[in-house]
């Protein structure tokens, strides 16, 4: 048998491998939160308020407290002393009006789906049916339930703050030194240029995690212990500590495996403070698990602005200077990132442009609605869908192509390092040559040729082309950056590096995973750092008592800012490991090499690996004088700046001018996320996050009625996608590392999700252009399309009433007693 | 979600599960294949005393020959209507709507009679159903009864069915060699219909000899087009000729608004999905 010896060292960064944690995720053969069954172990119910805006005059527990295995029923006043108010840790000025925010509402309700009551039982079922008999008298308040309505003051989401004005936050690039001035730049372009000026609705959108939220608290032991399908557990320990006043000590947080979150479990919940009270208050182990209905209900919602834009250019096409007016809707409360989300969006809207002035102006107001906090790319994806529209537009004003208007005025690739407008350093990019490798996947020329055809022979099936040739920062965040901006924490991230004496790996990584592949993707990374076998790394999070410190998953963060802290913890390990082989090998610590796991003294084929230096310093029986034993390492990554993928998406539609009807033809994606550690982990996350762009631009939408009820309340009528209403989508890459790490990654996460959208709607709108159609409005329903073509409604009004369809309408199913059901 | 306490009953036969009905009083629920019965009880949308589940009644599952008409016991999945060679040869239609109803998990739990019974007005066997005239076989404790399909859906989920009766089989005449279509409009691809327009058409030598045509979600039960179907008759089987007749699809209806189109939307899109079902149906 011939052994071939010299293969080269297969290197696993940039291997296509398959995921360690898939089969556990995808059979469900793992611990969630609501997995866990604790000896003795209560169960909660809440009771949720129907009204938008109420007084709650009356709780009459009686019935409830007295029925079976009902342990206690408690109300917003029984906990008011001890229950706190929720924190936000991003106060975006330092007049910021922001409500007092009970996990329990004490005397007043702010939005419907808001807890005034809460059930314990010793089965759900029992808390199920014990919280129909919660009896609450409300008296309704007005309601504030339109966001332009909400800027007048006409009624008051919080009449004690006296108005729902929350803060007004400006960046001006002229104020900053950073750019010109841009109402000079806007009255230049009035006399002798261009001026586009339009409006554009970022709509409502529930994040529609897959797993809902669950929580389970254990008050037994000498710490409490809180499981949280959430994808901040370390940000969750420190707030409980702060909320309910228990020493940080005292807290354990575990976020065992989460079925995703989008942003929607970055979020420090009512339902969380709620569980620990009343764990604390019984003495035994709580459960919470919310229902669909509940998730989409109360769990935080995300987008939800006006934004007024106007772009000033030269007729030439180049773009002089950006104005950004915002109306942000925050609905009732502001959650943790909350009055920030916007502000995250704010230093995007110039995208990959050298726009010489620039203006953000951001309002955020409150509304009796659910809150509204970060959702996949949380502030960038407004901004861009934005920017990319306006471009769109210019180039129709103007009558050229909609890449070379971008072209014109795009950050060459020779100008990076390029800093930009609002003062952010592009360490690097190459939009020219994504956008080259994007037209000819996608055969940009032959589809507008076809577009052309279609157009002369009025074919009731018209195609549209769109454009969106975006950026993102990511990497969140620069701790320094953060202070700035008045957040309440830093953006820095924590690893470490465990060497077992059986010549295994523990990383212990401070990032959260929820679904994104960390332990592969970190494994991968060690396995090539320290030589070892992928299979010997084991990959461990989201414990606080393991993973002691982190600032968790969000922002694209994890692998620019986690890996890096990943790779720093492994160079010290070797660099512990080093001196002990020198010493074990007898020569000097100069001579020696480390290479593919192995220490070699340079010039002999003397050497030892990693896991021998690792059972060495563990036995401790020959060290050098003065090293300690143990390789264990740790590091804390504190990135100096952001990073900032970008990517060019070109997309095709047709429309079916009959009946508004949108098929998407062609999709193509070619993104620059710096070097890619797991293509196949970085095709997933372009691929998820084209759809759910996608699905803001077609389907989704939170809607409400006059009430304040929550329309798409299920999927029934929250159109959530399934592959059956997406195409096959053709990505690929451009590879401009990023400086601002050694590893040259960008981060992914979020890139298809802030790409996509102005892309589909760029797209349709191209489409309907031959009929005068400038704009459709979010989602791109086939009744706005079809009323836009025809002039009933132009697109861009609400053209739909308020209404659910009917299978699981209350009013209309309550007496369905006859006959079978299907 | 938990739903609340009921009584549940399993019977073997139609006698038992009637007496069960009988018992229960205004208060049971049958339950089929349960596709949209959980959902609502799971809500507490309905909390029934007493649950009678058929699933263990074999007499009310399978497809038979029946002389000039095929019978479809109530209890059959859809899975198993789609994949049965005498619906598909003797009713294209059914067919072709089912092979577009919800999605594969929906097809194989829930059942056909279960689905009509329910009446859901966006529910996708209620207007190829009503096309082909069915007629619907309904049992009680003092026998059994039939119902033509015109008279078979009353309204809002409600239908001939009474308190204590039992949809058991739906008889479905033979329509062989006539062509079947059902157009259906959605958003995505699980969603009840916007609208659909169910049609089978028999053609002969390019002419249109008879046509039927019915209406998913054009009004609080299914409709039957029937100014489309008599202008059909004895046209050509071309779009001029059929753009033609179609254009009455809306007549009559009442459609619904709601979050994906208001009622001149869906009266539009009617025409549309007409034209392109007898088309489709009609093989041109």
């Amino acid at each position: 048998m011939t052994v071939t010896e010299d293969r080269p060292a297969r290197r696993e960064i940039g291997n296509a491998r398959k995921r360690k944690e898939d089969q556990r995720l995808i059979t469900g053969r793992t611990k969630w939160t609501d997995n866990i069954q604790l000896t003795g172990m209560l169960h909660l119910a809440m009771v949720r308020s129907p009204f938008a805006h109420a007084k709650i005059t009356h709780i009459d527990t009686s019935e409830a407290k007295a029925a079976t295995n009902v342990v206690t029923v408690i109300t917003g006043a029984d906990v008011a002393e001890e229950q706190g108010g929720l924190p936000t840790a991003w106060a975006i000025t330092t007049d910021q009006k922001t409500p007092v925010h009970p996990s329990i509402a004490v005397d007043r309700v702010a939005f419907a789906g808001e807890i005034v009551a809460v059930v314990v039982a010793r089965s759900a079922a029992e808390a199920r049916d014990a919280a129909e008999l919660v009896d609450v008298d409300y008296e309704e308040l007005p309601a504030v339930l339109d966001l332009k309505e909400a800027a007048t003051d006409s009624a008051l989401t919080h009449p004690d703050l006296g108005t729902n004005k929350s803060a007004f936050w400006q960046f001006d690039s002229a104020n900053a030194g950073t750019g010109s001035a841009v109402d000079e730049a806007i009255a230049e372009a009035r006399e002798s240029g261009v001026v586009i000026e339009r409006e554009y609705r970022q709509q409502r959108l529930i994040p529609a995690f897959m797993e809902p939220r669950s929580f389970v608290a254990d008050p037994t032991g000498e710490q409490l212990t809180l499981w949280s399908s959430t994808q901040i557990p370390h940000i969750v320990r420190f707030f409980l500590a702060v909320v309910l006043g228990i020493p940080e000590s005292k807290i354990r947080v575990i976020a065992p495996d989460v079925g995703g979150g989008f942003g929607g479990k970055l979020q420090f919940t009512p339902e969380e403070i709620i569980t620990v009270l009343a764990a604390r208050r019984t003495g035994k182990p709580c459960k919470y698990t919310e229902t669909r209905s509940e998730s989409l209900m109360s769990g935080h919602h995300g987008r939800d602005q006006w934004q007024k834009l106007t772009l000033a250019a030269k007729s030439d096409g180049t773009v002089t200077g950006l104005k950004v007016d915002l109306m942000a809707d925050l609905g009732a409360y502001a959650g943790v990132v909350g009055g920030g989300v916007p502000i995250l969006g704010a230093f995007m809207f110039n995208a990959i442009y050298k726009f010489p002035a620039y203006q953000f102006n951001c309002t955020n107001y409150y509304t009796n609605k659910t809150w509204v906090d970060a959702y996949r790319g949380a502030g960038r994806p407004e901004a861009t869908f934005a920017i990319e529209r306006m471009m769109t537009e210019l180039a129709d004003e103007l009558g050229v192509d909609q890449l070379e208007i971008r072209e014109k005025n795009w950050i060459k690739h020779e100008e990076f390092p390029f800093t930009s407008v609002c003062g952010l350093e592009y360490d690097s990019g190459n939009y020219e040559e994504a956008t080259a490798k994007a037209k000819e996947m996608f055969g940009y020329d032959e589809l507008l040729a076809e577009q052309r055809r279609r157009r002369e022979s009025k074919d009731p099936v018209q195609l549209g082309i769109g454009v969106s040739t975006f950026t993102e920062m990511c990497g969140l965040a620069p701790s320094r950056v953060l202070g700035s901006l008045n957040y309440g924490a830093g953006g820095w991230e924590h690893a470490a590096v465990r060497m077992l004496p059986t010549g295994k790996v523990e990383v212990v990584t401070g990032v959260s995973p929820h679904g994104q592949g960390h332990e592969t993707a970190w494994s991968q990374i060690i396995a090539d750092r320290l030589g070892v076998p992928f299979e010997d790394v084991e990959v461990l999070h989201g414990d606080t008592q393991i993973s002691h410190k982190g600032m968790d998953t969000y922002g694209s963060r994890s692998l620019v800012v986690g890996g890096e802290a990943v790779v720093k913890a492994a160079d010290k390990v070797i660099e512990k490991a080093r001196p002990i082989a020198a010493h074990l090998l007898e020569a000097s610590v100069d001579d020696l090499e480390f290479k593919e796991g192995r220490f070699g003294v340079k010039g002999t084929d003397k050497g030892m690996g990693i896991a021998e230096v690792a059972l060495a310093s563990f036995t401790a029986h020959n060290l050098p004088d003065g090293v300690e034993p143990g390789l264990d390492s740790d590091a804390t990554f504190d990135p100096s700046t952001f990073s900032f993928p970008h990517g060019t998406h070109l997309c095709a539609v047709e429309i079916d001018t009959e009946t508004g009807g949108v098929k998407m033809r062609k999709y193509v994606a070619v993104d620059d996320v710096g070097n890619i550690v797991n293509p196949l982990i970085v095709a997933g996350q372009v691929h998820g996050g084209l759809v759910q762009g996608i699905a803001q631009a077609l389907w989704e939408e939170a809607v409400y009625d006059d009430a304040g009820t929550l329309v798409s309340a299920s999927f029934v009528d929250y159109l959530v996608p399934t592959a059956a209403d997406t195409i096959s989508f053709d990505t690929d890459h451009t590879t401009s590392p990023a400086t601002s790490n050694s590893l040259g990654t960008k981060g992914v996460g979020e890139a298809g999700a802030i790409a996509s959208t102005p892309a589909v709607v760029n797209a349709v709108v191209d489409a309907l252009r031959p009929f005068g159609v400038k704009d459709v409005r979010m989602p791109c329903t086939p009744e706005r399309i079809w009323k836009a073509i025809h002039d009933r409604g132009a697109g861009g009004d609400e053209p739909t009433e308020n209404a659910a369809m009917p299978h699981f309408d209350e009013a209309d199913v309550a007496d369905r007693t006859d006959g079978a059901s299907a | 979600m938990i739903p609340a306490q009921f009584e549940y009953v399993a019977p073997t036969t139609v006698e038992e599960a009637l007496t069960a009905l009988a018992e229960g009083g205004e208060d049971a629920k049958v339950l089929a294949g349960g596709q949209s019965l959980l959902p609502v009880l799971r809500m507490r949308l309905n909390v029934p005393s007493v649950v009678v589940d058929l699933g263990r009644i074999d007499s009310l599952r399978g497809v038979r020959d029946d002389g000039d008409a095929i019978v479809v016991g109530a209890m059959t999945t859809h899975s198993d209507v789609f994949h049965d060679p005498l619906v598909r040869e003797h009713a294209a239609v059914l067919t072709e709507a089912i092979e577009q109803l919800a999605d594969p998990q929906v097809r194989h739990r829930g059942t056909f009679g279960g689905a009509l019974a329910h009446a859901d007005p966006a529910g996708d066997l209620g207007a190829p159903v009503l096309a082909l005239g069915a007629t619907f076989t309904i049992a009680g404790q003092g026998g059994t009864r039939t119902v033509e399909a015109d008279d078979f859906f009353e309204d809002l989920f409600t239908t001939a069915v009474q308190e204590g009766e039992l949809l058991t089989e739906i008889r479905i005449p033979k329509y062989t060699g006539w062509g079947g279509h059902y157009e259906k409009f959605v958003r995505v691809a699980h969603q009840w219909p916007i609208v659909a327009v169910a049609a089978a058409v028999k053609v002969d030598g390019g002419t249109i000899t008879e046509a039927r045509v019915g209406l998913t979600n054009m009004g609080s039960t299914p409709l039957r087009a029937r100014s489309v179907e008599q202008a059909l008759a004895g046209q050509p089987a071309t779009d001029e000729a059929v753009r033609a007749a179609a254009a009455s699809a809306a007549e009559g209806t009442n459609p619904p608004s709601d979050l994906n189109g208001d009622a001149d939307y869906r009266r539009h899109l009617a025409t549309v999905l007409t034209r392109r079902a007898v088309l489709a149906a009609a093989g041109a």
